[in-house]
Order: structure tokens, then sequence, then C-alpha cells
């Protein structure tokens, strides 16, 4: 019997570490070869760790949340044949970005990378089904799904069945099921009346959650935020957007606001580019960036996350419609790359229907600015002589106050407001 | 008087009774196994295995007729065969007597006390056994019942003479010349079927429209029509008068309503099972009945505190290995373990020709729940096997709920069939969904293909046909 350690792999981009934000196998589990080992987490992309073959686990060096160093060893597998493993060596060590180098006895293999989704489960399951059985409702009286062994486990664990979610397909419950039961304790049971709670739940803050906290936490220490709202009456853009998307090509998603408000936003921004750029303000130094990567905040499963439409100069009204709709599929389908998730030189938030009147919008460091949508309602306007209804929608913007004066930032609103209210103004050239 | 203080008697040494007592021994309980008669009850003395010997007698049997009369289709011949029927009932009594001795060398290594007598109930922790030596008292923390069934004597027929039960079948020294059936349930065709091939004119006599009443009509079609093959006349519909006015016959009423006298050397009454309950002193007790079954809750408790039940005394289904689980579960619940009845089904074979096996619930079942099904159903004419065993007739079925695909029934009719009874329980009992059943790798060339395919056709994808 030989032993095989596998090394956190170099996963690119001179990252030094990743944080561990899944581990699929516990020690003395069987692994075959491409059964993934774990998950971890650099940037906001995540990197699945697949077994580079066959084996019994029998060490893992780090825990879930744990940042582990790229080229450390992260599982020993023991395997048939092969080598006689050299004892020692069991502390992760960090060799920043070098490829693992075999030493002498010990056979070390880097797993190989593969591509990287953020969401590994996604893939496991992606398996050909024509059709998955859905759990359903078990009806009043009906007894509940599992093999006589888990019944006998529950019955001697005095577990009442009909209390245990089952995971396994058309809710059977496994298991699994039963250890997860034991340990959490019963559902709890809906009381007649009120009745105090004392419980605490808690989540360990890991991967993507941890990623985020640790943005907004640099991002609000570090930059004084300057929060600008303006109202746009977007009844005339409303109405072209209504009348475009009521011949909408083969291939076009329907056209949403987002997509002129960044052909906007590249236009405001060729007259202002200070605020298209991102502050290093440890080196003292703005990097203006004469391309425009819009990033746009989308809610997803897991949590934030920033997908980039890169190069929004280039990309015209369709354009950004359909690359936009793409990526938002994308992150909340968990399988955007890093490449994808990262670069952005200036960022949109959108709650859409839920945007509220005024929102204070938190920039993504290091860029100097962001713009909030708020959500289209119809009000009253007062046109100088009546009032008419017209669809208004609040822009909130926040700006880097170091770097930007409130003037600017009230100049770069109003030329935004200018070009909604106007859409002409945004398709013709200046 | 002799007296035993136990923890735990069981009265009735068949299926449920012996299973019981063995694991209450394994499980270190002081037994004691009161049995009147021989050890392995109904099922081993008079009804499954021996019946089932007798059955492998006659299959044989007509093979060779079927090739002495040139019949197969692959050109075996054979000279006119002869059957010592003495011979075949010693081979079979062999087979019994050795099971006796089997159950008895279980008993003895689980370390059970066994007591040959009739037990009477003296109240509910006492018994008291009539033995060769004399009356011996037992005292026990807990009693089991499991006394089972006994044939049905139909009034105008009792047993005596020509008119025989299931035992009395079981036990003739020839081969009947005329054998009339009364009562076309699963044990009368079995013994009408084996007693066609043997070389009797069968004739069955069933009150209701159709024999086998109760599995549907596509699994009885197979048997209907081999019975017409083998020259077995089936009266569907008829009553039993009562014999002839000689005894040499039964005198029906067919259901067109005319009268008949059909020739009978013997007739066989198999019209249902009662339990065994006289002559136990169960008036000593308050036991809860269900009309005249001891009635039990799910842990086959009665309504007495420390006295269970168990097996055909307890009511259908029948079935000897529903007693045995009955019997096993028992024992644990008196050794102080936590178990209840919950089992998802119970298998139910009828080794007619060709068999039938079901289990769960059949698609008819499922709809007069109210449950929504899709049903998969592959024929043996479509299954090599099947074909090169020369057993065409037949098919797979398997019945699954619509809305989450989960399996709650399978069927199967076909020759040799009553083997896949395992692999249906094992796969309602594990909670198993089509995908389950589809995913499973069959071997090939197997009967047990069509369970595959049977599930691919539920799922709208079957390979074969």
């Amino acid at each position: 019997m030989g032993e095989h350690t596998i090394k956190l792999p170099d996963v690119g981009e001179g990252i030094a570490e990743a944080e561990l934000v899944e581990l699929h196998v516990k020690e003395g589990d069987l692994v075959r070869e491409d059964d993934l080992l774990a998950t971890v987490m650099t940037d906001k992309a995540s990197v699945e760790i697949p077994s580079p073959r066959e084996g019994e686990v029998i060490w893992i060096g780090a825990q879930v949340g744990d940042t582990v160093a790229i080229g450390s060893a992260l599982v020993k597998l023991k395997v048939a044949g092969g080598d006689v493993a050299e004892a020692g060596d069991e502390t992760p060590v960090a060799k920043p970005a070098a490829p693992p180098a075999a030493t002498r006895g010990e056979k070390t293999v880097a797993a190989p990378i593969s591509s990287a989704p953020a969401a590994p489960l996604a893939r496991r399951t992606s398996k050909d089904q024509p059709a998955t059985p859905r759990a359903v409702r078990r009806a009043p009286g009906e007894k509940p799904a599992a093999s006589p062994a888990v019944r006998l486990k529950a019955r001697e664990a005095g577990i009442d069945l009909r209390q245990v979610h089952g995971t396994g397909p058309a809710g059977r419950i496994t298991h699994e099921d039963i250890d997860a039961f034991l340990s959490r304790g019963p559902m709890p049971v809906h009381g007649r009346g009120l009745s105090p709670k004392t419980d605490v739940t808690d989540v360990k803050v890991v991967g993507l959650r941890r990623r985020i906290a640790e943005k907004m936490t640099l991002s609000k220490s570090r930059i004084p935020h300057i929060t600008i709202v303006e109202e746009v009456n977007v009844s005339p853009l409303e109405e072209l957007r209504a009348t475009l998307n009521r011949k909408p090509g083969p291939n076009h998603p329907k056209l949403t606001l987002l997509p002129f408000l960044m052909r906007a936003m590249v236009r405001a921004l060729a007259e202002q580019p200070a605020l298209n750029a991102l502050y290093d303000d440890e080196a003292g130094v703005i990097h203006q960036h004469a391309a425009v990567h819009i990033g746009i905040a989308t809610q997803t499963p897991s949590g934030l996350v920033v997908p980039v439409v890169k190069h929004a100069e280039a990309r015209d009204l369709r354009d950004c419609s359909i690359e936009l709709d793409r990526l938002a599929q994308r992150a909340r389908e968990g399988t955007a790359t890093r490449e994808e998730l990262t670069g952005s030189t200036i960022t949109i938030t959108s709650l859409g229907a839920l945007g509220g009147l005024a929102t204070t919008p938190v920039i993504n460091h290091p860029e100097v600015a962001i713009v909030g949508v708020n959500k289209i309602a119809v009000r009253p306007v007062w046109d100088g002589t009546r009032f008419v209804p017209c669809k208004m929608m609040n822009l909130s913007s926040s700006f880097d106050h170091r770097v930007i004066d409130g003037w600017d930032a009230a100049v770069f609103v109003q030329r935004l407001k200018e070009l909604l209210e106007n859409p002409a103004t945004i398709f013709v050239d200046p | 008087m002799t007296e035993i203080t136990c923890q735990l008697v069981v009265i009735g040494a068949g299926p449920g009774g012996y299973v019981c007592a063995i694991r209450a021994g394994q499980l270190g309980l002081d037994t004691v196994l009161v049995e009147r008669g021989k050890l392995g009850g109904s099922c081993l003395n008079v009804g499954c295995i021996p019946s089932k010997a007798m059955i492998h007698v006659a299959e044989e049997f007509e093979k060779l007729v079927d090739a002495a009369s040139g019949k197969t289709p692959f050109g075996l011949s054979a000279a006119q065969p002869a059957l010592d029927f003495k011979q075949a009932i010693a081979w079979k009594d062999g087979i019994v007597h050795r099971l006796n001795n089997g159950v008895a060398a279980l008993l003895r290594k689980a370390k059970v006390k066994i007591v040959q007598g009739h037990a009477r109930f003296r109240d509910g922790k006492t018994i008291v056994v009539e033995t060769e030596t004399g009356p011996k008292t037992i005292k026990a923390e807990t009693v089991v019942i499991a006394t089972g069934s006994a044939p049905v004597e139909l009034p105008l027929l009792p047993f005596g003479g020509n008119v025989i039960s299931s035992t009395g079948a079981l036990s003739l020294t020839e081969v009947p010349k005329s054998f009339v059936v009364v009562g076309g349930g699963y044990i009368g065709l079995e013994l009408g079927t084996a007693f066609a091939k043997l070389g009797s004119k069968v004739c069955v006599v069933e009150a209701q429209d159709s024999i086998l009443p109760l599995y549907d009509a596509e699994l009885t079609a197979p048997i209907t029509g081999r019975l017409a093959a083998l020259g077995v006349e089936v009266l569907s519909g008829a009553r039993a008068l009562g014999p002839t006015a000689r005894g040499d016959g039964l005198r029906v009423e067919t259901a067109d309503g005319r009268e008949r006298s059909l020739p009978a050397d013997k007739i066989l009454v198999t019209v249902g099972r009662q339990p065994v309950t006289a002559e136990l002193g169960l008036e000593q007790l308050v036991l809860d009945m269900d009309d005249q079954f001891i009635r039990i809750g799910q842990r086959c408790e009665t309504s007495m505190r420390g006295i269970y039940a168990i097996g055909d005394v307890t009511g259908e289904p029948m079935l000897a290995h529903r007693a045995m689980a009955q019997g096993e579960m028992v024992a644990e619940i008196a050794a102080g373990l936590p178990r209840a009845w919950d089992e998802r089904c119970i298998p139910a074979i009828c080794f007619t020709d060709p068999e039938i096996v079901s289990v769960g619930l059949s698609p008819n079942e499922a709809r007069q729940r109210g449950l929504n099904i899709k049903v998969g159903q592959f024929p043996f004419v479509a299954n090599g096997r099947a074909m090169t065993r020369h057993g065409e007739p037949g098919f797979v079925r398997v019945v699954a709920r619509a809305d989450n695909q989960r399996v709650i029934g399978m069927q199967a009719v076909g020759q040799g069939v009553s083997e896949l009874s395992a692999a249906f329980g094992l796969a309602i009992e594990m909670g198993s969904v089509l995908q389950d059943v589809a995913g499973t790798i069959h071997a090939h060339p197997t009967l047990g293909e069509a369970i595959q395919e049977a599930a691919f056709r539920a799922l709208g994808h079957a390979i074969h046909i």
C-alpha cells in the first residue's frame, strides 16, 4: 500500500492561498478517480479539486473555512500499490504559487484543476436523467419511504420517521437523513398560540458570504461615501423600451432598463473619465480606464456576486442586453468563471421592483462610483400648469469623496438624468 | 402436575410459532414451545411444502407425457411414462420429515423447550398442556398464540369419504380418475392442476365469476388458458349442492341455473381456511376478536397485556412468511426491543401453471386508493430466456406513483416467476423509484430482465418492445 498526497494546486493568477469552502470527503472514505475531494474559493470563483486516483482518505489537512496555501498538502490517500510514503510532513506548508515538486519517496500529485464553476453540486447532479423523481409532500397517513434498515435505525433511536425530511429520490429517507436528524433534533412543531423561542443558530461565515463581508468592510472602512439621489422621468424611455420589445429579434432577450442605463453611463463617463477609475489608495494612484467594464450586482442563491459586462463602450444596446442576460444567468447558475466576475471599473446595483425610494449603495472597492437604480413608480409631476402622471425612477449613486468632489458627482448624475429623460440623445453621436 | 415457569411460551409450532421461539431463544429468553401435532405446522406438514413437492412430481410427469406424445417443439421423445405414486408420496413425506427434524434441531440449538400436547388457557399467564404423561402447567410472562388455521368445511359437503380437504389431497394413495375441486382459489387450482397433469379428469367449481378472484383478469388469463389446455373444466359462477345420491360425484348448480352431476372419485373442498381457536380456552380470556380471528395491533399485541397472536389465527393474509415475520418481531418485543410491524408489502404467490406473484398494490387497488399511477408491463414473449425455456405466456408488471415514480406494486405471471418475488419485495421495501429498478443491471438472459424492461416501459422507453 502506498500513500498519495494531494496538494492544493496552483489555481493561477498569482494567487497564494485559497479558502476551503467545501469538503466532499471525510477520513475513511473511499474515493475513485475524479471524485470530488474539495472545493476551494479564490476571489469570487470556486475551484474543484478532484481526486487524481482511487484510494482511501486517511488524512485531511484543513477544515472548511480555513485558508490553505497553494502547494500545501490537502488530502492524503492510501492507495493500492505504489511507493511507501515517508512519514511526517503532515503540516500544511505554504509554497506560494510554486508548482508542487516531487520529493524523495513521497509521490506528490498536483490535482488537475477542473474548470471553475462556482457550484460544484450543479455539476454532480447534471447527469442525464430523463425525469428525476421529485419529493412530493406525503399525504396524511402515508408511510414515509425508507429502507427496512433505516426504519429499524429510526425505531431504535426513538425517531418518528414522519418527522424526518427525506433527501433521497421521491423523498426517501436515507441513513444520512437519520444521522442529520439525530444531530439536529426534531423540527420545531408549530404549537398553538405564541411561545418564546430561545434557540440561537450559529452560521459559520464561509465562502462567498465571507468574501462579501470582507469586501463590504473594506469599502465602508476606507471609502468616505457621498450619495446623491436624483429623480428621473423615464416615461419616454419606457415608451421606447416597450416599442423595441414589441418586436424582439430571434435571439434577443427582452430589453430591460439596464442596457439603456449602461449606454447612458458610457456616454456620461466619456465626458468624466475620472469616475471610471480604480483608486489604489496605498500607492496613491488613480487608474483611469478607457474601457468601461460595468459590474452588475446580482443576487444569486448563494449570495451577492458581481458579473462584469466588459467593454460596454464597444457594445450597442442589444449587445449589452445579450451579455447582461448571459452573465446574470451564469451567475445565478453558479457557473460564472473567475474572469467573468472580476475586472469592473464601475458598478450598477439594481433591486428592480424591490428597489425602494432611495438606497445608499456601497462602492465596489477600489472603484470610485456606483449607480443604484430604484423602482419605477407612476407619480404626479407638475409640468408648470398641471399635474401629469409620469413614470418616475430614482437613481441613488455613491462616490468616493476622497477623489470625487460633490460638484463632479452632481454633474455626472445630472448628465445621466438628461440622457435617460431624452433617450434619443443616448444614441446620437456627439 | 408438573409446573414450568418461563419467560415466553408459544402455542403452536407452525412457521410463526417456531420462528418466534427460535428468535426468542437466540435473544436469551427462557422459551417453551407447545405443539400438539408435528413441528412445522400446516405449512410444513400439510401445506406449502408437500404441495410444492407434488406439483414438482406432476410437472416432471407432464414433461414426459408431452415427450411421449411428441408434443415438444424441440423433438424430445420418450416411452410412455409411468409413475409409482406411492413412491412419489414417500419422497414428499421424506422431505417433510427432513424439515421436521431440521426445525427440531434449530429449536434445540436455540435452547427452546418443546412440550408436546394440547394447550389450554387457564388464565392470561397460565396454560395447561395435556401431554402423554399428564397435564403440565406453564406459567409465562409472555404468551404467543400461533395456533394457525384449518380448512373450512362446507355444511353440504362435510369432510369424510370422498370429500377431502387439502390435507387429504396430499395423502392420497393413488391418482383419482376424476377429481372435482370446489373453490377456485390458489390452493384448489394448485392441487387441481397437479392432479390434471398426473392424469385425473379435473373439474373446478367456483362460485365467483372467475377463478382466483383476488387477482385481476390480466394476471389470471394465462392460467385460464393453461387449464383449458390441460383439459381442466372450469365452472365459474357455479354452486356446489352436495354429493350425488350414490356418492360417486357432485351435484352443482351451474351459472345458467341448471343442475348438473359431476362424476368424482374425490371431491376436494378448498373454500377457505378458518382460525384454530377451539379448545384453546379463549373463554377464560377477554380477547377482542375480529369476527372469528384474534384482533391484533401493530406489535401483534392482543387486547390483553402480555398476550400476543401471530399468523393465520389473526386473519388474512394467511401466509407462512407473514407469520414468520410476525413471530420474529414478537420475540424481539418480548426481549424488550423496540419493534413494530411496518413492513410495506407481503408477497403472495400462486404456484399454479404458470405461476403468479403479486407484491404491493395492483393497478386496480392503487386506483381505488385514489392514487395517480403509471403502469409498465413487459411480456415474456419478448424475453429471450422465457423463449428458450419454452415458457412465453405471461408478463411482468410494475405499478408506480405518477407523481414521484415510487414503485408501489409489482406483479408477474409466467413460468418460474415465483422466484422474482424476492426482487419485487426488495424493490418495494427499499422504497425504490422506477429509475432505481431501471438503473439496476439485470443479468442476461434471465426472466428478471423483464422487471427492468417493465420499469423502462413505465418511464416510456422500453428497449425490447
